[in-house]
Order: C-alpha cells, then structure tokens, then sequence
C-alpha cells in the first residue's frame, strides 16, 4: 500500500492555537502505516486523506449517522467522533479490509444480492457494523439485527433490505465458513 | 468539522495524568470515549489547550464486586455494562440504561465515568447512580477523596470535581437479596437523549414492605435529580398501587424540567412520573425475584 506520511493541514481553522504533530503508527487493513498528524485529526480524515482510503464517508460529522464507522481493534467505532492519535499502535480495519485476495466477505457479496442499498453512501458504514454483528452473532434474529444498525442511518432503503442482506450474510458464512466470503 | 488545535497526551498512570491536569489547571480536559467532548470541541464549545487521554492509563477499566462494593472503573465502555452477567443479574438497571444510550457504535467508546461526570442532565447514567446510591472515587493533586454522586451535580456541566481531579472509580452498595433496581427512557428518536427519564431502585425487608428505596431523574432539570420525598414516601410501605402511585407522583414533583425541542415542561413532568412508576413496577418484579 502506498503511503504518504504528510502531516494533515486543515485548511479551515477557527482556532489560531497551533499544536506540534505527533508520529502515529496505525494498522489499517493489515498494513503499518507511520504518519505524522495534528493531534486534532480525526480518524475519517487521516484514512481518507492519509492513508487514501475513501471508502470511509464522512456523512453527518456529528457521530449520528454511521457512514463514517471503522472497527478499531474489531469494534465498530464512528471514526468522525476519533481522533487518529488514538488510533496509534492499533488496528483499523476499514471497508477496503472486507475484500480478502480479490474475494468480496460474505456481508458484501449478501448486500450485492439482497440488494442491500440504494444510493450506497450509507452502505461502508453498514458493512462494517454488519461485519462486526456477525462475528459475535452469526444468526441474528430481524430485532437483533435491527438493535446492531441503530447507529446508522440510511436515508434510502427504508431498511428492509439492509436487514435481508445481513442475514443473508449470516446464512452464507455458517453455509461456508472456509470459503470465499466465509469470514464475516 | 475539525476541532480546534490542542497538545495531546496520553499518560499511562493516573499519577501522570493528574500531574497533567496539575499543570494545565483547568485548560486541559480528560479524553475518555470522547463522544461527548469531540463534538463540544467541532462546534468550538469547548476549546481545550489540552488533552489528556486517559485510554492508556491501564487498570481503569473493569465491572467488579469487592468488599461491599461493586467497583466500575472510569474508562468501562457504556457497551460492558450490556455484557456484564453480574451486572445484568445483580444491577439491571445499568444494563437497562445502556441499552438507552445512543447506539451501539457510540457505546463500544462512550465510557461509564464520562457519562457519569460530563454533567449534561440528559446523561442516563447519572440517574442510575444516585439511585444507586453510588459514590464517586477522585484521584487529584491532593490525592484520591470518595464523595457520594448525591453531592456530585451542581448544575449543567458544573460537577463537585475540581479541574485537577480525575474520576477513576464508581462505587455502588453491593446488591441484596429482594433488591430490584429498573431505568425507564423516553426519547423522541432512537439514541436521542432523554425527553424523561426515571431510575428506580428499590430493597425489601422479609416481609415484603420497602426497606431502602432510591428514585432519580433524567432530563427534566438542570442535572439530574434525586427525588428524595418520593422515594422517602416508601420506606417502611408495602410496595402496592397506592404507594408506588404516590411516590410517581412525588417525583414528577421533583422534577424542573425546561420547554425545548423535545417537549414542553409540563408533558416531561408527566412522563417524569409515569416513568417512575414503570422504573419501580420493574424495580419491584425484579426485587421478587421476577424480571
């Protein structure tokens, strides 16, 4: 992975205060990556802006929506509301860490054929919150489901599908828990 | 949004720590999950020169029982309180609560002691604790104090711990046979604060009348409130409609809530009590042995 150890500048500061950047070293999907950051960089903008991974949006910005959310250390987290510095000497995993050697994860392919979204600017964030349900809970009731997702909104789909997908999901990975898309 | 700039440490002993907050005297604020503090500091309503990140400090997160105490450290996630087997046994109404606060996402960072020291009114846990009747353990320049959390909230944001202190501990009275404790929420969209909110904490002696009881209240007050008259109308009572009526509606008494977005003062005082009296229905069934 490419990797770019600019410091963040953000461009709109209200603030005249200035701090000195602290050298982080964070594990995204599996890869070291060292950078220095201001310690006011959140985590959403050191992976997009950073590391270069997209796939993360930034929705509401006020830890409400869930388009934003990562795992840190196998937990999903809304990476809007973290700071990168906290991050550091941990691992992320990002929706670009579901792939596994060209394979989509089982909760991607079941989103694919549930037809898990509409727009998909919600869909990142769902994936990850989805990943991480069904690792602790491989057969999730609809409630289950439902309670897991309460953290993000999708403005689209009125969320039946979303919840087809994810048990979907669920269903593929206990049919084949070796083979593509086997992990969650 | 970007939060202003700030110095950042992340100290790993509580010593350290209040050495910071020492320094910086009262310019420094204490970064636990920091769901409450990022946002203040992206809409500039809280401006910091420092942060001290307490996640590194180790030993500082845990749910146990000792002595006559149950323990909970300061860094506990809001989502450990929904995974704990002795808490959902022995203390339900702090499974209760968190399953309240904001989502799951929020929880897995949102921790127990900044929840229970932020001093937002529209916090869950702090009903929960004065109905606990819990205590606050600080560790400060001075060294470490234990004061009740009935002490604890002055006002909105204003709290008993000094800018130098930081809390490392909640203690709550170990639970007791025929011991039941509920938390009852209202709110206007999921993982929204509390339009209301009433925790319930009730003791039975042997013959079934209320040895101990403890109601609090969220949302309805510039912090939250114990109502001590209402909880105070059932010692020494058996436990009946009459009684678990009357103090509900002591509580909604207690209650000084504010007309805003989510509701006018009069519809919260309402719900106050008609959420006491659920809190102390469930508090009641569980003290029985039921859930």
């Amino acid at each position: 992975m490419a990797v770019s150890a600019r410091p963040i500048a953000p461009a709109a500061s209200l603030s005249t205060r200035s701090a000195p950047v602290v050298r982080i070293q964070v594990t995204v999907n599996g890869s070291p990556i060292s950078a220095e950051v201001e310690p006011r960089t959140l985590l959403v903008h050191f992976l997009r802006e950073v590391v270069g991974l997209t796939g993360t949006h930034i929705g509401c910005d006020t830890s409400h929506c869930g388009a934003c959310t990562v795992h840190l250390d196998g937990k999903p987290v809304k990476s809007c509301t973290v700071l990168a510095v906290q991050a550091n000497g941990r691992q992320v995993r990002t929706v670009e860490g579901l792939e596994v050697d060209g394979k989509l994860s089982a909760v991607q392919e079941a989103f694919v054929e549930a037809h898990g979204l509409q727009c998909g600017f919600c869909t990142p964030g769902m994936m990850m919150t989805a990943t991480a349900l069904l690792a602790r809970n491989p057969n999730p009731t609809e409630p289950e489901v439902r309670d897991a997702i309460r953290g993000n909104l999708c403005r689209c789909t009125g969320y039946v599908n979303i919840v087809k997908a994810i048990q979907l999901a669920g269903k593929k990975m206990q049919a084949n828990p070796t083979g593509p898309g086997g992990s969650p | 949004m970007i939060p202003p700039a700030f110095e950042y440490y992340a100290p790993h002993s509580v010593d350290e720590a209040v050495a910071l907050l020492r320094r910086f005297n009262g310019e420094a604020k204490v970064l636990a999950g920091g769901h409450s503090l990022i946002p203040l500091m992206k809409l500039r309503l809280a401006e910091p020169a420092a942060l001290i990140d307490i996640n590194r400090i180790p030993n500082l997160s845990f749910i146990q029982e000792e002595g006559t105490h149950l323990r909970i450290g300061a860094t506990t996630r809001t989502n450990d309180l929904l995974d704990s087997e002795l808490l959902r046994r022995s203390y339900p109404i702090l499974p209760d609560a968190a399953q309240e606060i904001a989502d799951p996402l929020v929880r897995n960072l949102g921790t127990v002691g900044g929840n229970v020291c932020h001093g937002d009114p529209g916090n869950d846990l702090p009903a929960c604790m004065l109905a606990l009747g819990a205590e606050l353990v600080t560790v400060g320049p001075k060294g470490s104090r234990t004061l009740p959390v009935s002490d604890f909230y002055k006002d909105t944001f204003v709290t008993a711990l000094d800018p130098t202190e930081l809390l490392v501990e909640v203690r709550v009275p170990k639970a007791r046979a025929r011991q039941g404790s509920a938390y009852q929420k209202i709110e206007k969209r999921v993982g929204d604060f509390a339009i209301a909110g009433a925790a319930a904490n009730l003791l039975l002696d042997a013959s079934g009348r209320v040895e101990t009881a403890g109601i609090a209240l969220t949302g309805v007050g510039p912090t939250a409130i114990l109502a001590s008259a209402a909880s105070g109308a059932l010692v020494g009572q058996s436990p009946d409609d009459q009684h678990l009526g009357h103090a509900a509606t002591l509580a909604g008494t207690a209650a000084d809530p504010n007309s805003d977005l989510r509701g006018p003062a009069e519809y919260k005082r309402a719900m106050a009590s008609v959420l006491t009296r659920r809190a102390l229905d469930r508090a009641l069934a569980r003290a029985r042995g039921g859930g």
